[in-house]
């Protein structure tokens, strides 16, 4: 393992003792935050998945209707019919913050335009009974289809979120605090090395001395 | 609080009934047309885009570049002829970005 490059003194040793101890809390802190951001994660990508496959059925189901609902009609009635819809819709967007992931809050807001216009859009003289279950089935998914998109938005983001602390835990882990150990642990002997050295020659010095008297 | 707003990008026959219900309706079946539109409402106050799979299918480098950002979040549908999987295979490429192995489908023998 490669030690860093710094020369062997106490007060780098100092230092480097103090680094080595906020990296390894830096590490113990990274990885608690990751073990709890995958336990989220898979529980809401379980239901990212549940909520994906539910929408795709009734989505396809709806369009079917839709399809049906066209064959019975002429393309100009139906696009004429549905051209100046009745309802406007909006999202309310507020965040909440899970595990220092910034995920969307998806809110559907309704308003009418016209009071008790209900759902359609057109009046129900020149259109078909197709049509009118068409959009009933779509209005019932779309609610569900703002609820997936909240959801798996969230997923991608802790997905990121995820990768990044990995990372992050890695690097500390297996970079980081093994050359700050190996360094910590070359300057000690390096110190200690000369403290012998030291003592050494202090003894030598004192055998010629007691010798010459 | 900003209100947002919702659009959908398709093919005309399949989107044409979310008009009904008041969403943004941006027919088009041309990729570099729904490429720009993507753009253009990540721009202006669209928090969901939700795109027909056959769509999103060459549009992956436009999706992707979106993914890490709070907002527009962009959701897969299926069109009028059925779900070509892409949604799901989303949700997996997520979990192996996470977690590196996919826990999730694998095992259940999906």
């Amino acid at each position: 393992m490669a030690r860093l490059n710094v020369n062997p003194t106490r007060m780098e040793l100092t230092g480097l003792k103090k680094r080595l101890k906020t990296a390894q809390r830096g590490h113990k802190l990274l990885k608690d935050k990751q073990d709890e951001l995958m336990k989220k994660f898979i529980d809401m990508v379980r239901k990212n998945k549940e909520l994906r496959e539910i929408v795709e059925a009734e989505l396809t189901q709806a369009f079917k209707n839709f399809l049906i609902a066209r064959a019975v009609m002429s393309s100009e009635v139906l696009e004429e019919a549905i051209m100046y819809p009745t309802q406007k819709v909006s999202l309310e967007l507020s965040t909440k913050n899970i595990m220092s992931v910034n995920s969307p809050i998806l809110k559907l807001i309704k308003e009418d335009n016209r009071e008790n216009a209900g759902v359609y859009p057109y009046g129900l003289a020149t259109t078909s009974g197709e049509l009118d279950g068409a959009i009933i089935s779509l209005q019932e998914v779309m609610d569900k289809m703002i609820e997936l998109a909240q959801v798996e938005k969230t997923c991608q983001l802790m997905a990121r979120e995820i990768e990044k602390t990995r990372r992050r835990v890695n690097a500390l882990e297996y970079v980081m605090i093994p050359q700050l150990i190996e360094t910590v642990k070359y300057i000690t002997m390096k110190l200690d090395e000369n403290e012998r050295g030291n003592r050494v020659r202090l003894m030598k010095v004192k055998e010629i001395v007691g010798d010459r008297t | 609080m900003f209100m947002y707003k919702i659009a959908v990008i398709g093919d005309k026959d399949s989107i044409l009934g979310f008009k009904a219900l008041g969403i943004s309706v941006f027919p088009t079946a041309d990729i570099r047309e729904a490429s720009r539109t993507i753009h253009r409402l990540a721009k202006d106050k669209y928090a969901v885009i939700f795109i027909t799979e056959q769509l999103a299918r060459e549009l992956d480098e436009t999706i992707k570049s979106y993914e890490d950002s709070l907002t527009p979040a962009i959701i897969l549908i299926p069109n009028n002829r059925g779900t070509l999987g892409l949604g799901m295979k989303g949700v997996k490429s997520s979990v192996e970005r996470a977690i590196g192995a996919d826990i999730l489908f694998g095992k259940e023998g999906r």
